[in-house]
């Protein structure tokens, strides 16, 4: 008889947030990369609702709800300014994007 | 036996979307391995008895953020190859460094630990329920002013959102 407990979800969050850095590294498309954002935040979230399982609180799952908040506004403004981006450039992809450097 | 089910098929179909996501070469099957990832998400969330967050997650990312992500994948075209060359000197090294960094770190934790991470507390014995009551109770007392703080920052968003989409120039073409 095998119990799962917290550390099994601690251990899939911290898969999850891997892969979504591997991805943040490797991928160059602007959009792709903002999917593996939303699977590092996604990671997070889920160490949040573990830890309100674990501790019996619920303000955890309050952060959650901030965090998807504040996940939906980034994504809001990111992709508008991909998508402005694109009009001018032609192009998603972040390496050719180095006019927007300072 | 239940329990182990529960949790190893969503967990399974979290980590075979997010594989997706980072594998995948046409951006809409990307797009399509996050939602896997996100409603799979929002059913391990239900075996942790978040039931309110786990129906926002559907709602809102798999639902609102996913088609918004959907709808700017089709206006910039899904054919346009991934470009390959590498343009920037010594990325390929950065990043392989930055990667091994992150794996030896990884293994050195999982080694150290045995897979059994250091909680401070045991488990509690008594469960919670996040249902909507729960939660309302909590997020409009306690965190009212956070809450009011982030409907300021959910208009400020849109509000940017439009300014940047707003084309002054084709406006003018079609006046």
């Amino acid at each position: 008889m095998i119990e799962v407990t917290t550390d099994w979800y601690l251990t899939l969050a911290a898969l999850l947030f891997s892969i979504g850095f591997i991805g943040m590294m490797v991928r160059k498309n602007a959009l792709i990369m903002f999917m593996c954002i939303e699977l590092m935040l996604n990671a997070v979230n889920l160490t949040f609702i573990t830890a309100s399982k674990h501790f019996g609180q619920i303000e955890p799952q309050i952060s959650v709800f901030f965090v998807l908040v504040v996940a939906a506004a980034e994504v809001v403004v990111g992709l508008a300014i991909i998508v402005s981006i694109f009009k001018k450039q032609e192009t998603a992809s972040v390496d050719i994007l180095r006019s927007s450097r300072g | 036996m239940l329990d182990l089910f529960l949790f190893a098929i969503p967990a399974a179909f979290v980590l075979a979307g997010a594989l997706i996501v980072i594998f995948a070469k046409n951006p809409v099957h990307n797009a399509m391995g996050l939602v896997l990832t996100l409603a799979s998400l929002a059913v391990v969330y239900i075996t942790l008895n978040a039931t309110f967050v786990a129906m926002v997650q559907m709602l809102v990312y798999a639902g609102a953020v996913m088609t918004l992500f959907l709808f700017v994948i089709m206006m910039i075209g899904v054919d346009k190859a991934e470009q390959t060359k590498e343009e920037i000197k010594g990325q390929t090294f950065l990043v392989l460094g930055t990667l091994i960094l992150l794996g030896s770190l990884l293994t050195y934790i999982v080694i150290n630990s045995g897979f059994k991470w250091d909680l401070w507390f045991p488990a509690v014995d008594y469960s919670i329920e996040g249902t909507p009551d729960v939660l309302a109770g909590s997020l409009f007392t306690s965190w009212i002013f956070p809450f009011e703080v982030i409907s300021i920052l959910l208009i400020v968003a849109a509000t940017a959102a439009i300014a940047l989409a707003y084309d002054t120039k084709t406006r003018r073409d079609d006046d």
